[in-house]
């Protein structure tokens, strides 16, 4: 296998100055308060074809969470450009982003709409900037990149009692073997991992990252318990699922079979190859609402982990990609993708009538990986999507035994 | 043995089978040898008892504990939101605010 890895298996990035590779070399608008947006919006239209993406954050108030992410997300291999759009008057330290961006090595303005003379005139002008940077990045020479080299995040959404048989235990099986290849993987949302946490712990590398992982899972249970609802929607019993640990249960089969090499939370980047899982909850008591309020939210916070693919297994049918990163759709229920075939890139539901085992459903997605890192779109990217949300939360860094590759 | 194909037993301790092609009211199915008559249409990815259950009983499915029985389940009858619950959070649904089909 590792002999014949290197020109099947090589991909195409673009080299950043922290010594990361990117997939895609996209321009991101960033609105930096709600009353930038629709400036943001209308600088990134014309281009959106372009790879110019439109991220941001909405609230006026700071919060140290959506400042780390708003970092991690602009210095994201996948970005080659930033502009930054502030009305003015809001509390987001705009001079620290833009900081962190130039000293990444990457073009960075910011317009501030109060400054500029309002709404036209900023549009004008980010327009003009964004113009000059699709053109410069188109001219950037690429390099090839290696399986190694590569971050994939999954997430499951719009779940049913397909997506536990078919599509997520598949996309376990990508997972093992792009782990094996020497790939960095992260799983997520501890709230969906409630009933899982004692299975969970015992593949952790250390048993003091067990102790870990079942702490965050009984956070999890604790913060979702406080709030009245699990994580788990209207349409999950819809289609089938009667509980959170039932639901629990299939979103656990994303994480494959590898050893767990660590816990990250949003912002973290994984220290090396290996099998992370994301700790999406916040620290400490409930506050600011649901920890994550869509599958959006979470895709965010896979991509501000370094992801430069995210695996979306969906049962219901989600149609969403992503700014930033690609999104790769895989539909675990046969039904789903008779109906929605066009939103979907991986039709996992033939595993139920046995015209597919998961190890060829794995095989499929890992492959599709590889062409999607050598530039090919994913149907979420050439229908355009580019949904990004991102909201307040509260988070205590990662303690020891978190990364036990690290600390030992 | 499980011989009806319609059904799909994920481990050997568990109490249900999941429907992977959808199942009509009336229906006849076989589960574990025994014929029972679908009472309701039984959605795709749907649950159907493998044997009786009892109020308080836990149901199993991948072999591990997905909630407690809170209704008398008899064999082949659907298994969701009115007859299991969550050990943890309140399942959440739009069941009262649309036509009951039992899943489609």
């Amino acid at each position: 296998m590792c002999a014949m890895a290197d020109s099947s298996t090589s991909l195409r990035g673009w080299l950043r100055q922290d010594g990361r590779k990117g997939i895609r070399n996209t321009v991101a608008v960033a609105y930096l308060v709600e009353c930038a947006h629709h400036v943001c919006r209308e600088i990134a239209w014309p281009m959106r074809e372009q790879g110019v993406h439109v991220i941001g954050f909405p609230g006026c108030f700071p919060n140290d969470y959506a400042q780390r992410m708003m970092e991690a997300l602009a210095t994201h291999p996948n970005v080659g450009a930033v502009l930054l759009v502030s009305l003015g008057c809001e509390s987001f330290n705009k001079y620290r982003l833009e900081k962190v961006i130039r000293e990444s090595g990457r073009p960075v303005k910011t317009i501030t709409i109060q400054a500029t003379g309002g709404t036209r005139s900023s549009i004008q002008e980010g327009r003009g900037w964004v113009a000059e940077q699709v053109e410069a990045l188109a001219a950037e020479p690429t390099l090839p990149m290696g399986i190694q080299d590569l971050v994939v995040g999954t997430v499951c959404g719009g779940s049913d009692g397909t997506s536990g048989i078919t599509g997520n235990p598949a996309a376990g099986r990508a997972f093992d073997k792009l782990v094996a290849a020497g790939a960095t993987c992260i799983f997520e949302e501890t709230g969906e991992l409630i009933g899982c946490e004692h299975i969970m712990a015992k593949r952790a590398v250390t048993p003091e990252l067990g102790l870990v992982l079942e702490a965050s899972v009984a956070k999890a249970a604790r913060y979702y318990a406080t709030l009245g609802y699990g994580s788990f929607a209207a349409g999950n019993a819809d289609g089938g699922l009667s509980t959170i640990e039932e639901k629990s249960m299939g979103a656990y089969a994303k994480s494959g079979r590898s050893p767990l090499s660590g816990l990250i939370k949003p912002g973290d980047l994984p220290p090396q190859g290996g099998l992370y899982l994301l700790d999406v909850v916040p620290d400490g008591e409930v506050r600011f609402g649901f920890p994550n309020i869509n599958d959006n939210a979470e895709i965010a916070e896979l991509i501000a982990c370094g992801s430069h693919v995210v695996l979306f297994v969906t049962g219901r049918g989600s149609v969403v990609g992503s700014a930033i990163s690609p999104v790769v759709k895989i539909c675990a229920n046969p039904e789903t993708f008779r109906r929605m075939a066009d939103d979907m890139d991986v039709d996992a539901g033939r595993i139920l009538h046995g015209k597919a085992s998961l190890d060829d459903v794995g095989q499929e997605i890992f492959d599709l990986i590889l062409s999607v890192g050598r530039g090919e779109k994913t149907r979420s990217e050439d229908l355009g999507h580019q949904e990004f949300i991102l909201g307040y939360k509260s988070f205590e860094p990662i303690g020891p035994g978190c990364l036990p590759s690290v600390t030992v | 043995m499980n011989e009806d194909p319609r059904l799909l037993l994920l481990d050997d301790q568990d109490d249900i089978m999941v429907v992977i092609a959808p199942i009509r009211r009336g229906e006849t199915m076989e589960v574990d040898g025994l014929r029972v008559q679908a009472t309701a249409d039984i959605g795709l990815g749907h649950k159907v008892a493998r044997r009786p259950l009892a109020p308080g009983a836990q149901v199993h499915k991948y072999g591990v504990p997905i909630g407690s029985v809170t209704k008398p389940i008899a064999v082949g009858e659907h298994v969701h939101v009115h007859n299991l619950a969550s050990n943890y959070t309140p399942t959440y649904t739009l069941d009262d605010a649309k036509p009951s089909t039992g899943g489609t």
